[in-house]
Parts: structure tokens; sequence; C-alpha cells
């Protein structure tokens, strides 16, 4: 048990180091960044902000790593989010239950799941095409649903689910925690995760192997579609109203750079959920760090751009070859030379 | 150390290390002008190493190369090529999206005023193939074409572009009897233009068809270079694998099996695919497929199988009419399948060993039911020793293990789930000879153990050691079966050939 | 005919039979004004879209697009307020700029071996973020040498002008095609598109090609963003967000296959054309709303698809094995 234990932390420790760094950076220009107060039986300061804020990305991250494992990609959860924030306003404005509302909402976010994954398992189409038609139409589609207004609601459950909190902690992160490590679990805790990662690796062997890879595949779109919902539910109830233009926009790009930053490959394969969470929190920790640091807005992305640059350096296979030349042959065209006798 | 003027290329005591191995040992290596020179060992032997330090893949650590009496030192593929050392693979390595005129002139295409001249471009395209006898529309992109003719564009472009020494390595792999002999008329042209050429192959009765000598490389090491007419084979084989092993793979056959019959196909195949057919298989029988490429051998493997679905006929198992459209429905009937196309469609390439040998057997256990890992641990291991899959460890990704291991690997995978209908598709090719004999000795042991198995291989020799029955196949229709004492590899060879006159006539 | 060209062939088709069924219903968009008018709105676009085609041939990716876009846009805006230089040296200045950016984020992608898709995700990120430091605000540009180049037009019989970005788009698409299919540096392209490593082992410099490819993009984003400032008059950091989508969708729709390797770079003109052809439509129909553009072009987008699926598994009707 704590052989694995080991080899988890040693999966994450990139990542946590990063986060650490950044976190100590942003403590040192902005010392009452790491204040944590208690108000009304809620946590309050910068650290949790970092969560609550980056719930969204979170979320979509946890969604888009077990497509990315299957070699596949999610270029539509953006719009989704904005489907589902304005699929839940219009639910709930037109006088529909909470619950009616909720299950709806994750009812659709679960179909788009469903179109994606058909087009990707059952029509073979290449993902980061398939996905790019929900991604063109799927603001289309948000912006016919509130008819172009920003729909605004009043319900206080809805609200309550992005501003309300739980145990101290605001209700964004609470779901996401809990929905993350239910997740985690699952995969882990069954023979999914390894079914995931032989398809990513090799889609063919796994089906002759037995795997049902389609199904699979739908899968995960459907749990990339779920994690959209969830994260538009929070942005729309954080908001207070479904915006179609904004919900959303470009944060499917977060989610894709919080998965890759987590040390997930493109190119599918062996992936970790933890890390993607965290690959997010470090997202948007350099995002409130920035703010907070005082530097101008204006340096926000290039901030952003150079700190992300400068970790996936860190991670890319020409620079870890450069450190580890010694230890690793040059052979990585044939092995098979080597390893016969 | 002869470096006569005869020699167009040679390489002297070349030396080569990776971590923890000589992969090449003060190796020394001569080719003669307008000879076919054939360079054998097993995998793993230093062969593809050598290729490679000749070409320029690999820095070498020591020794010289000699190109036309003057020492060279090509640093990449492209110098080497430059320089007169042409390369052509089993996987063509051309671009399957230009056209055939693009791929032969890519890099040094013809120009007028800085734009590139199409229509000169494709006239030379057209006289450099007709040197080959091949008349094609170059100005159809290369996919459009078979893979031998991929293959002839390839050797053309590599002579065009070097001129001195050709490389093939293991061209025929993938090539039916017809395009072999076509390669071969194409090879001896261009030896006797006075081209040096290096032809690499698994295929033994290839090397004597065409090669003028013989160099056998063990183990990082020269064992020593031949005249072809002065070698025979068994003692090829001898200096291939440093043991008697050839006597074992011709080891008397077994008698017609006696087990019960279990497996009933009728009327069983697929349009486009396979023509229908009737099988019957035993419990604890070999049957072995052969055939020419192409003749539907893998696709009877397939659609047995389910990996694509049968749409005429039906298959009983014990009497009992079963569905066997997909693999998973296949599986579930306790069928195996070891696929042809180890690299795409076996191995999991980055997943462990352990991870690939229990796939199978979680795929069919379903993502509820993990198998622990304890009980992963403990399939793996076992399997490891039983086959003596050779990795320093379970964990070590499979794609890091040899050809002969990862198909070992493979069979391990269909082992844990208890098989009792197991088709290996070429279970033998392009492993070394030693794994050879392995999986040929764990084919009738799991025969023995009352496994029904279909194997489909090209080395007719090996189907005559197993199999209690061979089904030949021709032009996607099984044509003929031959039991009992009518399996020799003679009357095999005579049912292939009988059939190809019945086509001809 | 070559199966190669059944794309490009739908393509067309569909632009023809679409701008027929437009007609149908509104005689007034058959007529040079219309024609015209789709040149200039979507000038920009399609010198954009030239660049990307060239990544995506190649089997890349390039999502800095928009970003470089609004970055030349607030530039140029900025250097003709603040000082006394003349468009035209502003314009080789920022076109130096962008061209050198794409270049960085070629040889990134390329000596690093990082996926495209990220690197020109963290190169969107730093355009923007460069437009960002220079102005936040949307500055107009009223340098007289503007109302020059805008007055500039070619008059068509009908009452329709092609204007100097309209016409200097058309001549984007040209330059474009022969590169594409008369230069060794096309070949190259397509080469790396049909697989980078068998491309190196023929000879292609892969490094020098990648590296030219997103410096082209680069290029090209940087003549973009001066039409666009031209069509606007202003620059606006926050401007021509999502071009780079626009851009692969004509691309797409152009018959390109995202997997690099196969396309026309003709094909982005008429993908192009289909997009305006959607929203001239909207605009003269008047009732419907603007978000039925995304929607039908998303459609269009899937029809391309499944037709480009449905023509590959008709030429390869089933993988042939041995």
């Amino acid at each position: 048990m704590t052989s694995t234990v080991r080899t988890y932390l040693g999966r994450l420790l990139p990542q946590l180091i990063a986060l650490a760094i950044i976190i100590t950076a942003i403590s040192i220009i902005f010392p009452g960044f790491l204040n944590l107060q208690i108000q009304n039986g809620r946590l309050y300061g910068s650290l949790i902000d970092i969560l609550n804020r980056g719930a969204p990305v979170v979320l979509l991250a946890i969604g888009m790593t077990v497509v990315i494992a299957t070699k596949g990609i999610d270029l539509s959860v953006g719009a989704v989010m904005a489907i589902c924030g304005a699929v839940s306003a219009s639910l709930i404005t037109s006088g529909h239950s909470l619950v009616e509302t909720l299950l709806v909402t994750l009812a659709v976010g679960i179909l788009c799941g469903v179109w994606n994954g058909i087009l990707v398992a059952v029509l073979d189409i290449q993902p980061i095409i398939a996905t790019l038609v929900l991604m063109v139409a799927g603001r289309g589609i948000a912006q016919l649903i509130t008819e172009g207004a920003i729909l605004t609601f009043i319900d206080p459950g809805l609200i309550f689910i992005g501003s309300g909190s739980f145990l101290g902690l605001p209700m964004p992160v609470v779901i996401w925690l809990i929905f993350g490590i239910l997740v985690a679990l699952v995969v882990r805790q069954t023979a999914l995760g390894m079914l995931v990662e032989a398809v990513g690796v090799n889609r063919e062997a796994s089906t002759l192997s037995g795997v049902f890879t389609p199904v699979l595949l739908i899968a995960a779109y459907v749990l990339s579609g779920l994690c959209a919902a969830i994260a538009g539910i929070i942005a729309a109830a954080d908001i207070k109203g479904a915006d179609a233009n904004n919900a959303g926009l470009w944060l499917e790009l977060d989610a894709i750079l919080a998965v890759v930053v987590g040390g997930t490959s493109l190119l599918g394969g062996r992936f970790s959920i933890a890390a993607s969470v965290l690959g997010a929190v470090i997202i948007q920790a350099i995002n409130t760090g920035i703010l907070l640091s005082g530097f101008p807005p204006e340096f926000n992305l290039i901030i952003k751009a150079a700190i992300i640059v400068f970790i996936l350096v860190l991670q890319s296979p020409r620079f870890r070859t450069a450190f580890t030349y010694v230890s690793m042959p040059r052979a990585a065209g044939k092995p098979t030379e080597r390893e016969a006798k | 150390m002869q470096t006569n003027s005869d020699n167009i290329l040679s390489a002297v005591r070349i030396e080569k290390g990776f971590p923890g191995t000589k992969a090449l040992d003060k190796v020394d290596f001569h080719l003669r002008r307008g000879e076919v020179h054939a360079l054998l060992g097993e995998n793993g032997a230093g062969k593809s190493t050598l290729i490679k330090c000749l070409t320029g893949a690999y820095r070498r650590d020591g020794g010289s190369i000699l190109l036309d009496g003057a020492e060279v030192d090509p640093r990449d593929t492209f110098d080497a090529q430059r320089l007169g050392i042409g390369t052509v693979y089993q996987e063509v390595n051309l671009l399957p999206n230009l056209t055939v005129a693009e791929n032969l002139f890519l890099g040094r295409q013809p120009r007028r005023f800085g734009m590139v001249d199409t229509r000169t471009m494709n006239r030379k395209a057209r006289e450099l193939l007709a040197e080959y006898e091949l008349d094609l529309d170059v100005t159809r992109d290369l996919a459009s074409y078979s893979v031998a003719i991929q293959q002839v564009v390839a050797i053309a472009r590599a002579v065009d572009l070097s001129g001195k020494v050709l490389i093939l390595d293991e061209p025929t792999a993938s090539l039916d009897a017809h395009e072999v002999a076509m390669l071969f008329r194409i090879v001896r042209r261009l030896k006797a233009r006075g081209l040096g050429i290096i032809f690499i192959t698994h295929f033994l009765e290839q090397v004597y068809e065409i090669s003028d000598r013989i160099t056998v490389l063990r183990n990082g090491q020269l064992v020593g270079t031949r005249e072809t007419s002065d070698l025979n084979r068994r003692d090829l084989i001898a200096m291939m694998i440093g043991r008697e092993l050839a006597a074992e793979i011709h080891s008397a056959r077994t008698e017609t099996a006696e087990g019960r019959m279990r497996y009933r196909f009728r009327n069983y195949g697929r349009r486009g695919r396979i023509n229908p057919f009737d099988l019957d298989v035993r419990a604890g029988e070999v049957v072995g497929i052969a055939g020419l490429l192409g003749s539907g051998r893998t696709e009877t493997a397939e659609v047995l199988f389910g990996a694509h679905r049968a749409d005429s006929g039906s298959a009983e198992i014990d009497g009992q009419t079963v569905d066997l459209s997909s693999p998973r429905a296949a599986i579930r009937h306790k069928f195996g399948f070891c696929p042809e196309d180890r690299k795409t469609a076996g191995i999991v390439g980055d997943l462990s060993v352990r991870e690939n040998i229990v796939l199978a057997l979680q795929a069919r256990r379903g993502w509820t039911r993990p198998l622990s890992r304890a009980e992963q641990n403990r399939l793996a291991d076992q399997y490891i020793r039983a086959l003596d899959i050779r990795t320093a460890d379970r964990e070590k990704p499979i794609k890091l293990l040899s050809g002969g291991n990862q198909q070992k690997a493979i069979l391990a995978r269909w082992l844990a789930t208890e098989p009792e209908f197991l088709i290996l598709d070429e279970p033998t090719r392009g492993i070394d000879v030693g794994a050879h004999a392995e999986i040929v000795r764990l084919i009738e042991s799991l025969r023995e153990k009352g496994l029904s198995l279909i194997v489909i291989s090209s080395e007719i020799e090996e189907l005559v050691a197993y199999s209690s029955r061979v089904v030949v196949l021709r032009d996607r229709s099984h044509v003929a079966e031959l039991g009992g004492d009518r399996i020799t590899a003679h009357q095999i060879v005579e049912a292939i050939a009988a059939a190809n006159e019945r086509e001809a006539s | 005919m070559k199966q190669k060209y059944l794309p490009l062939t739908a393509t067309i088709l569909i632009f023809l039979l679409s701008y027929a069924l437009c007609v149908a219903q509104y005689p007034n968009m058959l007529s040079t004004r219309v024609i015209g008018n789709l040149l200039t709105d979507n000038a920009f676009l399609g010198i954009a879209a030239v660049g990307m085609t060239f990544v995506i041939l190649s089997g890349g990716i390039d999502l800095s697009v928009g970003a470089v876009i609004a970055f030349t846009g607030v530039f140029l805006a900025v250097v003709l307020e603040q000082t006394s230089i003349h468009p035209l040296a502003a314009f080789a200045l920022v076109l130096a700029i962008t061209t050198l950016f794409g270049a960085l984020m070629g040889a990134i992608i390329h000596h690093l071996e990082m996926p495209a898709f990220i690197v020109t995700l963290a190169g969107m990120f730093l355009a923007r973020g460069m437009a960002f430091v220079l102005s936040i605000d949307s500055i107009p540009i009223k340098h007289p040498f503007y109302a020059t180049l805008k007055s500039l037009y070619f008059k068509l019989p009908g009452g329709g002008r092609i204007t100097l970005i309209g016409g200097l788009m058309l001549l984007v698409f040209a330059v474009g095609i022969l590169v594409a299919h008369r230069t060794r540096f096309g070949t190259n392209v397509y080469a790396l598109g049909g697989g980078t490593a068998t491309a190196k082992l023929m000879g292609v410099p892969v490094a020098g090609t990648t590296i030219r490819i997103y410096a082209l993009s680069g290029l090209l984003a940087g003549l973009s963003g001066i039409v666009f400032s031209l069509y606007t008059s202003a620059g606006y950091s926050l401007a021509a967000v999502g071009v780079e989508l626009d851009a692969i969708t004509a691309v797409v729709i152009g018959g390109t296959l995202l997997t690099g390797g196969s396309g026309f770079v003709a094909g982005t003109l008429v993908g192009i054309f289909i997009q305006g052809l959607i929203q001239t439509y909207i605009t003269f129909d008047g009732t419907l709303s603007s978000w039925w553009t995304k929607i039908l072009i998303g459609l269009l987008l899937f029809a391309f698809i499944l037709l480009q699926k449905g023509i590959i598994r008709l030429s390869r009707p089933e993988r042939q094995h041995a």
C-alpha cells in the first residue's frame, strides 16, 4: 500500500512542485495571500478563491482527461457549458423545479456527449473535427435558447450552487471535490482506467482483445459532456444568469491546458485525474496570483503564457531526453535489437 | 583486411554499443560490385544496427566505412543517400499522399523560373519507371498503387538518388509470390548494372534464389561470409542460431487427432473478403491454413473471430448454434486470436507487459469486475515464467520487448483467458529462430492439452510439423483440405500450385 | 476524375447550388455588388485562412491567428497615433514581427517536439496579451493614408466594387495556390502532412519547412491584421476573437483533411465564400437571427466531414490483409 502511495505521489510531484513554487512566489509578493478567515461559518481567503474560481476548469479538466486518454479531444465543452447554462436558466425561469431543472440540464450535457461520442466511435471521425462541429454550432444553439439575451433568474436554490457554501467551503469547490473523487474512484477502482488507457494506446488491438471500444469511447465523451453540464450550471449560478455568448468561452482551451500541465499526453494512454485537477488549480493560481500581485491586468495573458510555456518546456520530450541522456540509449527507433538477448 | 577494388562498400571493424550491450563487435562486411549479398541473423543479431551504422542513422563507436575505396562518414540517411547508399525498408518509406512523380523527385524537382516544372518532372518520372518495366500514371497519388509497386517506386528513387549501393531491408515481407518474382527481376537487373545490393530477409528460400553471398551475424559478431552456392541450408541455420535446431522443426508429425468434433462452420463467409467455406475443428487438433498472400488466410481468421462479421452461414459449438459476430461474442465462447500485424493489432505498446497479459481477461470480465493487482501480478508472473518471456520486469512497457517476446506476451494474453479455440495468424513471422522453435513447441503442447487451434503460416514446413489437417486457400476460397499422410510440404505446395494452375487455365 | 478532387468538387457544387437557391429567393443577390461585398467583408478571414491551409496541410494547427490579427491592429493604431512614421513602414514592421512570431512558434513545435495545438495556444495568449499591453481601448486610426487606401477600388459592371482589400485577398489566394502546387516548399508541406518521419527520411528539411509554415501563417495573420485595421479603421485588443476557428472551418469546408496531407488552397476560398454566403443570406432575410449562422455553419461542417468520410470509405472499401 505504501508503495502505491509513493508511486502516486511520484506521478504528481512535478505538478505539486509547480504549484508550491507559484504559491510561494505569490505569497512573497502579496503577503496576505495565505491568510484564511472564517466568517459566518465559511472560509474566506485567496486560496479558497482559487479553488472556487477554478471550479469550471477543474470540472472540464476531469472529463477532458478521460477523453484525451482515449486519444481524443473535446473542443465542444465550452459551447456545451453555454448550452447547459442556457437550458437551466430557461427551465428555472419558466417555472420548473430545481430538481427538474438540474436533471434535464445534466441530461442535455449527456446528450451532447453522446453526440460527440457517436461521431467519434461509430462514424469514426477524428475527435478534433467531430467536436469542432458542436463547438461551432453549440454557441448558436445556446443563443437560440436564450434568444440572444442574457437570461437572468432569481431562484435561490440554483443561485446557491454558485455562491452558497457547505461545511465552510464554497459550493463549487464542494461539487468538484466530490465529483472528482467520485470519478477518480470509479475509474481506478474498476478496470475502466486500464481499459481506457488500452483503447487510447491501441484501439484496434484493444477491440480485438474484446474491449468494448465504442461504448468506452462514447462513455468518455459522455463524462466530458456531464462535466461541462455541471460546469455550465455553476457558471450560470455564479452570475445568476445564462450568457450564451460568454459562458465557458475558450474554457475548452484552459481545460486542455490543465490536462497537459497535469502531464497527460495529448497522444492518449496513461492519465491521471488528480494531476489534471492540480493542473487546473495551477492555471487558476496563476490567474489569481497575477491579479493579486498588483501587475497591471494587461499583463495577465503574457505572464500566463510564459509560465505555461515554461511548464510545458520542462515536460517536453526533447528537454527530458537532454536530462536523462546519459542513462537513456539513443536507439529510440528499434529497441528490439538490444532487448532480444 | 581486404579492400580490393572489387568491393564497392567495405565496413571494417564496425563497433556500436548501447548501454549494457555490445550491439556490434568489430564487424567486417564487404560488398562487391554487382552482387546480391544477403545479410542474415536472428533478431537482435545486429543486422539492423549494422545497416543503421552504414546509413548514418546511428553514429558508430568505432571502425571505418569505405565506399568505392574512399572513406566515408555519413551523418544521416540523407547524407548516405547522397554518397551513394540508398535504403528501401519493409514499410515503404514514401509518402502515400504525394503523386508517384513527386515521390520520385521530392527535394530535387526540376524547376523553371523558380517554379516546379511539373511537366518535365512527370516525363522524367515516366522515363525512370520505364527502366523498371512500370508504366504508371505518375500523376496519381502513390496510395492508389499496390505495396509491390510502391516498393518498386521506392527502389527506383533510391537507385536514382544513390546509384552505388542499395540496401533492401525485408522488402518481400508483405509481397505475394508474383510480386516477389517481379521484385527479383528488378534486383537482378540492378545487379547487372553493377550495383552492390544488400538483402535482408527472413525467407531462406529467397536467400538461395537471389543472393550470391551470405553474411551471418550473431549476437553482434560476425559469424562469417560464404558463397551462397557453397552453403547448404542446414549449415546456414547452424551459423545463424549456433545450434542444430533445424532438426527440431522437422520433428515427426503426430498422427491425426482423435478428439471429438467441437466446432462446425457451415457456408461461413463474408462478401468481398472470404467466400463461404465449411470448416470442422476437433478438440485437441491443429488445423493449418496455407495459401499465398492475399488468398484469404487472414480474412478466414478474422471472420472466424468476428473481427469482420460473417454475412453468410452458421457456426456451431458442440452442436449449439452460436453467435460470433464480434470479437467480444467470440471471446465469450472462449475464442482467442493472435493477429498477424503485431504492432498495430496485437500489442498495446505503452502499457506494461502485465497489463497486456491481463487485457483480454479483464475485457471479458467487464469493467465492473476488476482483477486485483495481486491477481494481475500473479497471472503476469505465471506466464512470463511459463512462456519464458524475456523482460526485465512485468511493468516494462511491452513496446520495448523484442518481436518474439511480444508475440509470447500476446499468446499469454489469450492463454490467461483459458481459451478453447485459438486462432494464430503467422505466429512466427518476424521473430528469431530461437523464439520460433519455442512457439512451435507451445502450439504442440496446447494441442495436447485439448485446445482447438487454427494456425496460419506461410512457412509450409512449420505447418507440416504441427497440423493434423491443412486447409489450402486460393483467391479468397477454401480449395482443398489435406489430412493424414497427405500433409507434406510437397503436397501442400502441389495443392497451392494446382489451384493456381486452374486459375491460369 | 481523381478521387482527391472529389471534396473540392463537392465544395464548389454546394456553393453554386446554395448560391442558386439564394438567388431564387432573393434575385438581388445575383449582383456584382453582393460579390464585391462578399470579398471585402471576408478579406481578412480569407487571408488568414490561406495561412491556416498551409498549416493544416502540414498536419498542424495555428490557434494564434485571431490574437495576431488583434495585435497587429492595436500595434498599427498605437504606432500611427503616437509616432509619425508612415503607415507603409509600420506595415513592414508589423509584418516582420508577426512573421518572426510565427517562426518562433514553428521552432518551438519542431525543436521541443511539442504539439502545435498547445504551442499555438500559448502563442494565442501571448499575442492577445501583447495587444492588451499596448492598449486596452479601441483606438481609431485616422491617418489620411488609410483613407486613400480605402478609397481604392476596381469598379465592376453592375455597380459592384472590388476594394483594395478584396483584391488583396484574391491575390493572396493566387500566390498561395502557386506556392502550394508549384514550389518545392509546397510539396514539402504536403510531405510533412503525409508523415513527418517519412518526409525526414526522404530528405525533406523538416525543421526549416515547419518553421517556414508557421512563419507564413504568422505573416498572413499579420497581413490579415493590416486588412482588418483598414476594414475597421481601428485597433482593438479584443477584436477578431475566434477568427482562427472561422479559418479552420473554412479550410475544412474547403475540402482539406484536418489530418493533413490532402487538400487545396483554392478549396479554402470556396469555404470562405460559403461562410460569407450564409451571412449574406441571413442579412438579406432580415428575420433570421445571427446565431443561425453558427448553427448552419456547424451543420455544414458536419455534412462535409460525413462527405469526406464517405469518400475515404468508398475509395478503400475495407483494409486489405494478407
